[in-house]
């Protein structure tokens, strides 16, 4: 029998030239061969260099996980690839946009249980907010569930962006 | 640029315009033949072709043939093959060629004209998403918008075709940026920014690899294409750690000529019709070295039952090759050559004192194997057998410089069996795509780079119609090209799988209705021979030798035979299926599981 490997789930940061193309060569290897992209952020972090930063978090065996990586390595653009799963500690956020409607004893719970997650007030009108959110991304989708049944009507989330610990750059 | 850069600039270099620009670096890389068709788009380049002695342009006859063509050129002589198509179906024509050359690590430039900058989006005349189409079937793509920086990308184009792993480079020009005018800059200021793929091995990880290699009882050598790639030295160091060693080596397809077929270490190919003894020594070592292989599914059969009880070793250039299909207990990432000299030098130090023993007897085991004679066939007096003919046009050319190409099929399989390759970049095929109409252009493109070599293309009937059309272009350029056609009637691989898989319902591969090859030759203008008898071979290939024109065989083959022995899909190597002459029982039927794979 074949041994089963684990799923695992990695937050990979990838650093690569801002040009034309860069974004659809990165989502066409994750289509073309089969990976996962379960959350995808990118925009540029160097102006002067023209490099953008891309954080993909992605699952798979750690084989599969393994040939993601080489597999963005070997894009002409790319500059590095930097696994921050196994490259120690890191902190990874994301920011949400919660359209929540209604009035009454709902409007008032989505409000405290916005406090209690310290979300922020960005809009409001007589019958709804728009909270924002940031945090892990755990934190995010504990939010999002508890809002659900107090009319949540909307949602927009950026995806995770990620850093490692202490004064190394990447 | 800024404008101290401009300042700094010689005087000397005065702007040219795009299409200048672009056949100035082709100049400067080095560059003889451009393999392309013109249209529209492109004709400023073709323009600037015609006023210049420096570059010659051959006229191929539909652009699949030019790539194929910068193909053989290519993997015949190291360098880089150019292509230049025009917008829109120019560039569609070339995807296959492109596909073919990613697969097999072809370092390609291919520029595609487009549609002037400003029309880009509009679905205009002979538009296509150049870049958007190639994107997955190149190793790179540009699109050039601004002349400023194209003689940047043409340089960037040739480092990133040719370093690391090879493999083709799209570079897509809108017809404005062909005619505006631009500085040029030399190859040498142009670096990489992110593109510097590492060459040198990790000395720790060499050193771990030959501990494994002096302790082997059951070693094997696994050589792949990436020698060939790394170029003649690499098959040189391959071929003397060998002998140093004494360890029994095999090539997979792409890597024919790696090491000398007549070296008694050498098994010949693996994979799924690759030799019994090696298959078998693959399963059954305990230590093996793949050097500038990729462990691709034609050669691991089941993966779970890849040589299940050895220690791997893998060097590689392309970090993304190793462990991508099978785990290995040693990754190298380095060039053939500079690994492979380093790995020496290591063996040389420790002057190993090796098991003899258990290498005798491994090599008792490897002969037992290879006693059973896994190529064998038996040529009656009447009908051709396909093998009989590869074997005599091996035995009728070995002595002159001889370059093979091939289309895909049995033939390709007979031929990558029996003829025997003495050295590197002799051998030119379709490995990776298995692209049927490969052959014909790409031993166009050898012969372009050996004028006085002899140049043959070993092809199934149904091939050579994938590309007849480049037999004109042949006619053109006096290019003594010849097409030794086994022909079976047949698309005889198809054939040969409905027979293992599919009940023997020959759906659709039979060639109704083929042309009259003989008669093709002479109305493209060249030499059609025919040759049905088993006592006429030898006669008619020497005809073919001597007439110094290009040439269309036609050999009728025995339209049933089989090639052999195979592994089928989904079976392990020791599974292998042995042809009837030789000296084996026959194998299992093909699992369910085995039915749904290519
Ligand atoms: C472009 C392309 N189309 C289809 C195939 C599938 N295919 C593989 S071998 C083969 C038959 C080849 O026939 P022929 O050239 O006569 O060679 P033979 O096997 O008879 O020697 C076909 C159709 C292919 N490899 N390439
Ligand atoms: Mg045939």
């Amino acid at each position: 029998m074949p041994v089963q490997h684990p799923v695992e789930r990695h937050t990979i940061a990838v650093i690569a030239d801002n040009e034309p193309g860069v974004l659809a060569r990165i989502v066409g290897l994750f289509a073309g061969r089969g990976y996962n992209i379960e959350s995808l952020t990118v925009a540029e972090t160097d102006a002067d260099k023209h490099l953008s930063r891309f954080t993909v978090v992605t699952s798979g065996t750690p084989m599969v996980i393994e040939q993601i990586k080489s597999q963005l390595d070997r894009l002409v653009p790319v500059h590095s690839v930097s696994d921050m799963t196994l490259g120690g500690p890191h902190v990874e956020r994301e920011l949400a946009l919660l359209k929540v409607v209604g009035t009454g004893e709902k409007r008032v719970e989505s409000l405290r249980l916005a406090d209690v997650f310290r979300a922020k007030v960005i809009d409001s009108t007589t019958e709804s907010f728009v909270f924002e959110i940031t945090g892990a991304t755990d934190k995010v989708d504990a939010f999002i569930g508890i809002l659900r049944p107090l009319g949540l009507v909307e949602v927009s989330r950026t995806g995770v962006a990620a850093i490692a610990r202490g004064k190394t750059p990447m | 640029m800024s404008s101290v850069a401009d300042a700094a600039r010689p005087a000397s270099q005065a702007e040219m315009s795009g299409s200048e620009i672009i056949l100035k670096a082709l100049v400067d890389q080095g560059v003889e033949y451009i393999f392309g068709y013109p249209g529209g788009a492109v004709l400023p380049i073709y323009d600037a072709i015609f006023q210049q002695n420096a570059l010659r342009h051959i006229l191929v006859r539909q652009e699949g043939g030019a790539v194929h063509a910068a193909e053989g050129y290519a993997r015949s002589t190291g360098k880089v093959g150019v292509v230049l198509v025009t917008s829109g179906p120019g560039a569609t024509n070339a995807v296959t060629g492109l596909t073919d050359a990613l697969m097999d690590s072809i370092p390609i430039i291919c520029l595609t004209g487009q549609v002037p900058t400003h029309l880009i989006g509009n679905d205009a005349f002979q538009e296509a998403d150049t870049t958007g189409i190639t994107r997955p079937c190149t190793k790179h793509n540009y699109l050039v918008k601004d002349v400023t920086q194209l003689a940047r990308v043409m340089h960037e184009a040739f480092h990133v075709a040719t370093s690391g792993r090879p493999g083709p480079v799209v570079i897509d020009l809108p017809k404005d940026v062909l005619f505006a005018k631009g500085p040029y800059r030399a190859p040498e200021t142009v670096r990489h920014r992110s593109y510097n793929p590492r060459r040198e091995p990790d000395m720790a990880r060499v050193a771990e690899a030959v501990d494994l290699l002096v302790n082997a009882k059951r070693p094997i050598i696994y050589g792949g294409g990436g020698i060939i790639n790394s170029g003649p030295e690499a098959s040189r160091l391959v071929t003397d750690f060998v002998r140093r060693s004494g360890f029994p080596c095999t090539l997979t397809l792409m890597g024919l000529g790696a090491v000398p077929a007549a070296d008694p270490h050498f098994l010949g190919m693996l994979g799924m019709h690759g030799s019994y003894e090696a298959n078998m020594a693959m399963h059954d070592c305990d230590v093996m070295i793949a050097i500038g292989s990729r462990f691709d599914d034609r050669v691991t059969g089941r993966l779970n039952a890849f040589s299940p009880n050895s220690r791997k070793i893998h060097i590689d250039i392309d970090p993304s090759s190793i462990n991508k299909n099978v785990r290995v207990d040693v990754p190298i990432i380095g060039d053939v050559a500079v690994t492979m000299r380093a790995l020496l030098a290591e063996w040389q130090r420790r002057d190993p004192t090796l098991d003899r023993k258990a290498i005798a007897a491994w090599w008792e085991r490897i002969e037992q194997w290879r006693g059973r004679n896994c190529f064998a066939f038996a040529q009656g007096p009447d009908i051709i057998k396909p093998q009989y003919a590869v074997e005599r046009l091996y035995q009728l050319t070995k002595d002159r410089e001889t370059y093979i190409t091939t289309e895909v099929g049995q033939h390709q399989m007979w031929a990558a069996q029996l003829y025997r390759f003495e050295k590197p970049n002799r051998w030119m095929t379709s490995g990776g795509l298995g692209t049927m109409g490969y052959g014909l252009p790409a031993a166009m493109g050898v012969q372009l780079a050996h004028p006085d070599a002899l140049v043959v293309d070993v092809a199934g009937e149904a091939s050579t119609l994938m590309n007849i059309q480049e037999l004109s272009t042949i006619v053109q350029y006096r290019l003594p090209v010849k097409v030794f056609i086994l022909n079976n009637r047949y698309m005889g691989m198809v054939r040969q799988w409905q027979e293992l898989l599919h009940g023997n319902r020959y759906s659709e591969s039979y060639m109704d209705a083929l042309p009259d090859f003989v008669k093709l030759a002479e109305a493209f203008g060249c030499v059609g021979l025919r040759c049905t008898k088993p006592g006429d071979l030898d006669g008619v290939i020497r005809e073919m030798m001597a007439n110094g024109r290009p040439t269309i065989v036609d050999v009728a083959v025995d339209e049933k035979e089989n090639c052999f022995p195979m592994i089928p899909s989904g079976a392990a190597h020791n599974e292998m299926i042995l042809g009837p002459s030789s000296d084996g029982k026959p194998g299992k039927p093909v699992s369910e599981e085995g039915m749904v794979l290519v």
